[in-house]
């Protein structure tokens, strides 16, 4: 019978807590290529070509509906043996291609439904003031678009967090893989992934307190019912 | 004879199967005052939209200031207009919708200053007394810091005016301004409309159920019925002395 033991929470400690820098790296070198390629999806559907459009929609489901493990797999193991384009990725590189495209597919959904909320009459406004293209979009629609989604690319931020210690399937030695690598060594499972649990708790939680506030902060920045409304008088 | 800024030439518009504009001519002078009147669904506001370049026309020339807005001459044919060639015409532009449009992440003050700073690249210090300046005459010297939300219907549509004026257009539209506003805010906008048509250079073209006051400051009255202009001339020809019964029973039903 294993019992909890202190000491070996103690000696295993230390140890785990060294792989916290990677492990939140990857969170948040993950996240912003999720954000950037986000856009990517978001303008490239935009582009007035049906075929195009098809095209970028079905890829997107097709990355959504494929497990992120699956994918992570493929770009660690797989792609290096894909002939003529193939070529073999780090470990780091692969998980960060691996989870921020499969995240970039559902950030792109809510940068639409920011843009939704943003009305017809203000397009209209920008084109009757001669903005141009990007000043339209820097200026009037991602101001208006963006506030809204920060709860929303809140929890993704934390979801993704979670979902970053898949990358210690392909060797990332973040904390879950060096928990596990103690555990195979020492014969002793419980405190070191006790240990990886609790971390991951005292993370999480605050990191959702503060994107609350953050929300909260954001729309005092304009009467947000207004926004909404109108967009509501848009669409119907 | 004065060159007119705006020219219809057999502007046709439909939208699907329906046909909204069947051939409109017309020629608006720099400077002069124009109140569109007409039944709902003839085809008003599709006029200064398509003007605006909100909407584009299925057939027939809109020229502003000697210069096609739909079409330009690529290797010696004329093509559909691209946004280059429309950003470039529609600057002499400027609109006030019926319902407002003022950007609601901006103060009142930076509702104002945004196109001309990041349009027209024009110096901020300029800008700001320029925008300051254009508050003060609608009204709203001290309401300058609040956001849209915080203001009434009838501020708004000021504002709204203010933020297209800044613009220094020479043409300017208005389409419905007073339609979505209650009864006791209609006043306010009115005013300052007629202070714009007194006091500006500009030419003006005016969507407009306000009989009254196209009498007042219109130097010529359309009258739009079944997408054709079924009736022009002077505000007393017009809406005193026509004969033509639809429009009769059109001011009929309005002063009813």
């Amino acid at each position: 019978m294993n019992n909890w033991s202190w000491d070996v929470f103690v000696d295993a400690f230390p140890k785990i807590i060294d792989g916290l820098a990677i492990t939140l790296a990857l969170t948040i070198v993950c996240y912003v290529f999720a954000l950037v390629f986000g856009f990517f999806w978001l303008f490239i559907k935009m582009i007035p070509l049906n075929s195009l459009r098809w095209l970028v929609t079905w890829m997107m489901e097709f990355i959504r509906s494929t497990p992120p493990l699956v994918q992570l797999f493929f770009i660690y193991f797989a792609w290096p043996m894909v002939p003529v384009v193939g070529f073999a990725l780090d470990e780091f590189t692969s998980a960060v291609l691996g989870l921020g495209i499969h995240f970039s597919t559902y950030i792109a959904e809510v940068y639409r439904s920011g843009i939704e909320v943003v009305g017809k009459g203000q397009w209209e406004a920008a084109k009757a003031l001669n903005f141009s293209k990007r000043r339209k979009w820097t200026k009037i629609i991602l101001p208006q678009a963006i506030p809204p989604t920060i709860p929303m690319l809140g929890n993704y931020l934390i979801i993704m967090f979670k979902e970053v210690p898949l990358a210690s399937t392909i060797g990332v030695a973040g904390i879950l893989h060096i928990a596990n690598s103690y555990g195979a060594q020492n014969w002793t499972y419980l405190e070191p992934l006790t240990i990886v649990a609790i971390l991951f708790l005292i993370l999480s939680y605050p990191s959702a307190i503060i994107i609350n506030r953050l929300e909260k902060k954001m729309n005092r920045r304009f009467d947000k019912k207004e926004t909404l409304t109108r967009s509501k008088g848009a669409t119907a | 004879m004065i060159e007119p800024i705006v020219t219809f030439q057999d502007v046709h518009k439909s939208f699907g199967n329906s046909k909204v504009l069947k051939g409109i001519d017309l020629d608006i002078r720099p400077a002069e005052k124009v109140a569109i009147i007409g039944p709902s669904g003839s085809g008003k506001t599709t006029i200064i939209r398509m003007l605006m370049t909100l909407e584009e026309p299925t057939s027939g020339d809109i020229i502003v200031n000697g210069t096609n807005l739909w079409k330009m001459e690529k290797k010696g044919r004329l093509v559909r207009a691209h946004e280059k060639h429309l950003r470039a015409v529609r600057g002499d532009i400027g609109m006030v919708f019926q319902h407002f449009n003022l950007f609601p992440h901006m103060t009142i003050l930076e509702n104002c200053m945004t196109a001309p700073l990041h349009v027209k690249k024009e110096p901020k210090a300029e800008v700001k007394q320029r925008s300051l300046e254009m508050l003060d005459r609608v009204g709203l010297a001290d309401k300058v810091d609040q956001y849209p939300s915080q203001l009434s219907g009838g501020q708004k549509q000021r504002v709204a005016m203010a933020r297209a004026l800044v613009m220094r257009p020479k043409i300017m539209l208005f389409d419905e301004v007073t339609s979505a506003l209650d009864p006791e805010l209609v006043g306010e906008v009115l005013q300052v409309i007629r202070d714009i048509a007194k006091n500006d250079d500009m030419a003006m073209i005016l969507v407009t159920h306000e009989m009254d006051f196209a009498l007042d400051i219109a130097d010529k009255v359309l009258f739009l019925d079944e997408g054709v202009i079924a009736e022009q001339g002077s505000a007393s020809e017009v809406i005193e002395h026509s004969s033509n019964e639809r429009l009769q029973e059109f001011l009929h039903r309005f002063r009813a």
